[in-house]
């Protein structure tokens, strides 16, 4: 038990840069994944071809391609077309641009549970496209899309582990250095899914309290 | 019914997220080893000495040799991605110092170079692979240490590495690790000589890199995102000796690193004959053939190490 403990204890420092770091990635590509993502689900439920084609074939080309690939095209292969970026940012936009496919498809979902005549009754009081989805149907759809959204965003919270391949020292950075440190690895992934569990409890709070909110009797 | 349509499609996102939640487990990570730029030349190419087994070999009283013996085969763990130490190129085929070494102790160990099993066991499970009577010897980058000592037993050392850097042909700036400030140094991550660089404080925390593997490094190295490259120089001059025209290893190494073969810890007749036949190789030439067809073409020279017997 104190091995267990001292694992912690002893390397505190190295926890606390590493979920930093992970907390750092993650705010960062929530907010942009999200803001990506609800623009490109408006993309698939405009009206204009054009923006459809655009919002179906970026989901189609980046849903569930690996991860690391994305890394990997980011840190290894933009290079070669003289596309810098730091590191940090490359971990932030690749998690951006994978989570995006994700929160569009949500959107697009939470949109389809939308009566469609709350949609054209809108429209027959004259509002535009954007009045008719930001004022009546997102909100409305907001109640179906909490769950599927939380999860996206709990994924997202654990893909952050793949950039520690890509030199961002985040927790899934810790094994390796805990390995040369000779640690036992057991604890120590012990203490890194500890620290997962506690960084997830406060998107499971917010889930509980948004569909509390906007539960409606049907 | 619209219920059931609101459960399908969250069910369906449930079954969309479970795949890209699997894409995130620190295990796929691993995939990262695969995915970095290939080596420049990955065609293996050996030094060109010959083994020849040496039928008469007798080591009394080794339990390990009795076993070999009667097996018609030996068993020997290596690395597999070090260009010119310890590697496996496409075709399957393997080279290097490390490997050489290994198929010349095989060699007079009666075994035929061809009869080995080669294991590819990592850094972390090395002393468990020995003393589990995994493998009989293992010839990959093994530092001596005291606390290795513990459990396993080390002839050699056969090589002498330290702690230096590869930089870009064309680098003048970076001539020792007194000359990193401001540049960006890449190692694997968490690595003894990554933490070596930021103890020292050589260079500034954010010009810190850290990848997976050195081929990782290296291949920033090559596309000028990173400056220099840092581990043991037996490691650095394989990348050079792959790349020659356009990397080169600085040549001022700031740390010893003794590397050894590990042995089971408490086979000593095992251990007396392969430092004798180590001592031997040193001595006629053999260990200069295999450096010299090996990392030497890296450019930079070597002469036999000192053994040390304990």
């Amino acid at each position: 038990m104190t091995e267990f403990l001292n694992v912690l204890t002893d390397h505190w420092s190295l926890f606390g840069q590493g979920f930093g770091n992970t907390v750092k990635l993650f705010l960062i590509a929530a907010v942009g994944s999200l803001a990506l993502g609800v623009l490109l689900g408006a993309f698939r439920v405009s009206p204009i071809p054009a923006l459809r084609w655009f919002g179906a074939t970026y989901v189609n080309i980046v849903r569930n391609t690996p991860l690391t690939l994305v890394f990997a095209f980011l840190v290894f292969a933009a290079p070669k077309l003289d596309i810098n970026f730091e590191y940090f940012t490359a971990a932030a936009v690749a998690l951006t641009v994978y989570t995006a496919a994700f929160i569009c498809e949500v959107v697009r979902s939470g949109v389809n549970t939308v009566a469609p005549g709350q949609a054209e009754a809108a429209r027959a009081l004259g509002l535009s496209f954007a009045q008719v989805l930001t004022g009546v149907v997102l909100p409305q759809a907001l109640r179906a899309m909490v769950p599927p959204l939380m999860s996206v965003m709990i994924a997202m919270l654990k893909n952050t582990t793949v950039a520690a391949g890509f030199s961002v020292v985040e927790a899934g950075a810790i094994p390796s250095y805990m390995a040369e440190f000779g640690e036992p690895q057991f604890y120590v992934l012990l203490w890194i899914t500890i620290g997962f569990l506690v960084l997830i409890t406060p998107l499971v709070v917010l889930q509980r309290f948004l569909e509390r909110k906007l539960a409606v009797a049907r | 019914m619209k219920r059931v349509a609101v459960f399908a499609t969250v069910a369906a996102f449930a079954f969309t997220l479970t795949a890209c939640g699997k894409e995130g487990t620190p295990t796929a990570s691993g995939d990262a080893n695969n995915s970095g730029a290939a080596p420049v030349s990955d065609t293996c190419q050996p030094s060109g000495t010959t083994f020849t087994a040496d039928s008469a070999a007798a080591v009394a009283g080794s339990t390990t040799f009795d076993k070999i013996k009667s097996a018609g085969k030996v068993v020997v763990g290596v690395k597999f991605d070090q260009p010119n130490l310890g590697y496996k190129d496409t075709s399957g085929k393997r080279c290097g110092f490390d490997i050489e070494i290994a198929q010349y102790i095989a060699s007079k160990l009666g075994v035929d170079p061809a009869k080995i099993e080669y294991k590819e066991i990592p850094s972390a499970n090395r002393e468990t692979a020995i003393k589990g009577g995994e493998i009989d010897y293992y010839v990959g980058t093994y530092s001596i240490t005291d606390k290795r000592k513990a459990d396993v037993a080390f002839a050699g050392p056969y090589f002498v590495a330290g702690q230096d850097l590869l930089v870009r042909k064309d680098e003048t700036a970076i001539t020792g690790k007194d000359t990193l400030k401001g540049k960006k140094v890449c190692s694997a991550t968490g690595s003894t000589p990554i933490q070596r660089v930021k103890d020292e404080k050589l260079t500034e925390p954010e010009n810190i890199v850290e990848f997976k593997t050195y081929s990782e490094c290296v291949s920033q190295l090559l596309d000028k995102k990173v400056d220099a490259v840092t581990t043991d120089d037996a490691i650095l001059k394989g990348y050079a000796a792959q790349n020659s025209t356009d990397l080169k290893v600085v040549g001022k190494p700031f740390s010893t690193e003794k590397y050894g073969i590990g042995l089971p810890h408490d086979d000593k007749a095992l251990r007396d004959y392969v430092n004798n036949q180590l001592e031997a190789a040193f001595k006629d030439g053999t260990w200069q053939k295999i450096y010299d067809g090996t990392l030497g073409k890296s450019g930079s020279p070597a002469t036999p190490p000192t053994l040390e017997r304990y």
